[in-house]
């Protein structure tokens, strides 16, 4: 981004000033995570900087909330994350499955009303949740699966499918159709060619589908709150934060929020691998 | 004449290649077929009977059948007659010696307030009344609320198998019993505001987004692979958090005892006993959901911009276009596509948007899905919860139908 030597002073000042506004941007969207985590070790059960963690003396922090997190009887954070894991365990699956097949279809050039199908497949994301958890729920109760895991269950895998659906259609867009009809000429079987062929080349795409619909269930909080119906034994981490929130801001929650941060940014890792291995399979080099 | 061309097999060719289409169609619909039998069946299904309750009023019809036929030759402008209120009084005791009576005196409640309490005492005295003499005294006896004529033009009302009269309410219009439609006392409207600074927000948060995000996708598109990988983490670790988290940081900063008041006091630019109202009003939702949406912004435009090729400016600024004039006439047209797409995400999610405001937004900060949730969890109206729904869904599948057209649904990328 160097200038080079003939430029305007105008433009020069223009140019600095477009790299103050660009830091400033990307410190409003970090900062807020980053002042999360110090106050999580905070010895105190204010939720500020005290003088001592600004003078960073060591007894100023402490692990408690952390311990409080953990063996805390008032707080069911362990119930609550063992739910969240398993709910979106099984709806990952739900939706990775559902989607992927569903996308096979519709990369398929012969695909009947393609568009209309489309639109409908990715309304739960389109739609608002306060809309479509309200639904879920009433079509749960008559079903009598309402605060039950298999109905949260089936409610996060129709919220995960536009996902998986999305990100594998995307991937099979740029997949040539050459290739599975080398293999069928070569004389590979079509159940053949999809599990050697077809399916090693667009698993990237139905990883990073399966975890946008893992962390959609995983996070999802609007229509668990109508599906789950209070019933603690169904509570999950984004549940618990909730009521949390709703009563006062503790340090426990805090510690909760940084190990969350920790998880997304073993997300967001994950994901930059898989991305820099489609490419390279595609034969972009990932520079 | 053009020869006939036939496969080994002796099929003509075009009837073959007919064939394997169809058979290329059906598979390709079967393989969509499960998911979309799925949502069809267990979402939008469900989301229309769902809206359908906004208008939906047969319980009550079923509950009064014979009294709202009896109803129909009243015009309601007088007392009604005694075929009426004996009716009336017959399925009103069906109603008590089934214990449906409570369901009827809430719904009508809704009609006419004060209708609990009536219901609920003319059902204890109901035993008391003599069958053989004038009905409509024995009512007005009970309670004196009989005698007002309204009551009655209420309970005709109520008992219609269906209505529109809760998209009135969404709107903070009423229907008078004389059939006029007229806006509620300005102490009482609340939808409207609510609506409009729906609207609003969701309108100013994607301007917001977008004033943000252009400058630093430009930035992100044009810097070496290197370095904006690591900007990137900027944008995309947000994008993995957890709402909840984001959320509960805003209030940690935003509070009144928050970080950013203590550092402003700190620093002596605020008054300790004069620190910011940040939270609990517009303020606070607005900032929150600003920071919220803009990985949905920057995504789309970084995708636009990152195809641009950076010879274009040079090209135009060769020929004499100073940097500024070949930016609007050059760089800015080639970045609608990812303008339109950003927007459009942004404006759907910020109009249904509920968490952040009931957490952040406090009473003055709250948009219409949380008065939505209100409706549906609290005061139990749920027809007027899903007449305000169907307004929001409708909005919505406006903005869908729209970013079809422009952006196109097989365009749509994440991440």
């Amino acid at each position: 981004m160097a200038l080079p030597k003939y430029t305007e002073m105008r433009y020069r000042v223009w140019h600095y000033s477009y790299l103050v506004i660009c830091t400033a941007v990307f410190v409003f969207l970090i900062a807020p995570l980053f002042v999360i985590i110090p106050l999580s070790f905070n010895a105190e059960q204010y939720i500020h900087f005290s003088d001592g963690m600004l003078a960073l003396q060591p007894e100023a922090f402490s692990l408690r909330w952390y311990e409080d997190m953990i063996y805390g009887t008032k707080n069911p954070w362990g119930i609550a994350a063992r739910n969240s894991v398993y709910y979106a365990f099984f709806s990952t699956i739900g939706a990775t499955v559902l989607g992927t097949i569903a996308a096979l279809g519709l990369s398929s050039r012969y695909m009947p009303y393609k568009q209309l199908i489309m639109s409908v497949l990715i309304s739960p994301m389109i739609i608002p949740l306060i809309i479509s958890g309200s639904a879920i729920f009433f079509s749960l109760a008559k079903l009598g699966l309402a605060a039950t895991f298999p109905g949260i269950v089936i409610a996060h895998i129709i919220l995960g499918t536009p996902f998986v659906v999305i990100t594998v259609t995307a991937t099979l867009s740029g997949f040539d159709d050459s290739i599975t009809r080398a293999a069928s000429s070569l004389g590979s079987t079509p159940t053949n060619t999809f599990f050697k062929i077809t399916l090693p080349l667009i698993t990237p795409g139905i990883i990073s589908g399966a975890l946008f619909a893992f962390v959609t269930s995983f996070d999802e909080i609007v229509v668990i709150l109508f599906v789950a119906g209070g019933d603690r034994n169904l509570t999950t981490i984004p549940l618990q934060m909730w009521t949390g929130l709703r009563e006062q801001l503790s340090p426990t929650i805090m510690a909760v929020a940084t190990c969350l941060i920790v998880l997304s940014t073993l997300i967001l890792i994950v994901t930059e691998l898989l991305r820099r291995r489609s490419e390279r399979i595609r034969g972009i080099s990932a520079q | 004449m053009t020869a006939e061309i036939r496969t080994s097999d002796g099929e003509l060719l075009s009837v073959k290649l007919k064939k394997v289409e169809r058979r290329r169609r059906t598979t390709a619909f079967l393989l969509a077929a499960p998911l979309l039998f799925f949502i069809v069946f267990a979402y939008v299904i469900p989301i229309f009977q769902m809206l359908g309750r906004s208008i939906d009023n047969a319980e009550m019809n079923s509950f009064l059948t014979e009294t709202h036929e009896v109803m129909q030759t009243w015009d309601g402008s007088e007392m009604p007659g005694e075929d009426v209120t004996s009716t009336f009084y017959y399925e009103l005791k069906t109603a008590v010696e089934n214990k449906y009576h409570g369901k009827i005196a809430t719904r009508l409640n809704y009609e006419k307030g004060g209708f609990t309490s009536l219901i609920k005492k003319t059902s204890r005295k109901l035993k008391n009344f003599d069958e053989n003499a004038n009905f409509l005294d024995q009512f007005i006896d009970v309670h004196k609320k009989w005698g007002d004529i309204e009551y009655w033009q209420a309970l005709k009302r109520g008992t219609d198998a269906y209505h529109f009269r809760k998209y009135l309410t969404t709107f903070d219009y009423e229907q008078k019993f004389d059939g006029s439609i007229e806006r509620i006392p300005e102490k009482l409207r609340i939808n409207v505001t609510l609506w409009l600074r729906t609207i609003f927000v969701a309108v100013g948060v994607t301007f917001c987004c977008f004033i943000l995000a252009y400058p630093i996708s430009h930035l992100l598109s044009v810097l070496p692979t290197r370095y904006s990988n690591l900007l990137m983490i900027c944008v995309l670790l947000p994008f993995w958090t957890s709402l909840l988290v984001r959320t509960s940081s805003w209030m940690v900063l935003l509070q009144k005892q928050g970080v950013l008041n203590d550092t402003l006091v700190s620093l002596g630019f605020v008054a300790d006993e004069s620190r910011l109202e940040l939270m609990y009003n517009m303020t606070g939702t607005f900032i929150a959901m600003t920071q919220i949406l803009l990985p949905f912004m920057v995504l789309p435009l970084y995708s636009v911009m990152k195809t641009i090729s950076p010879s274009l400016m040079r090209a135009a600024t060769s020929m004499g276009a100073t940097p500024f004039h070949a930016f609007r006439k050059i760089y800015f047209p080639l970045t609608y596509a990812g303008i339109s797409a950003g927007s459009i995400l942004v404006f759907v999610l910020a109009i249904g948007y509920y968490i952040t405001p009931a957490l952040v937004g406090g009473a003055k900060g709250i948009l219409i899905s949380n008065r939505i949730a209100y409706h549906m969890q609290q005061s139990l109206d749920w027809s007027l919860a899903t007449a305000m729904a169907t307004v929001l869904l409708i909005a919505v599948l406006v903005v869908y139908w729209l970013y079809n057209k422009i952006v196109g649904i097989d365009n749509m990328r994440l991440g």
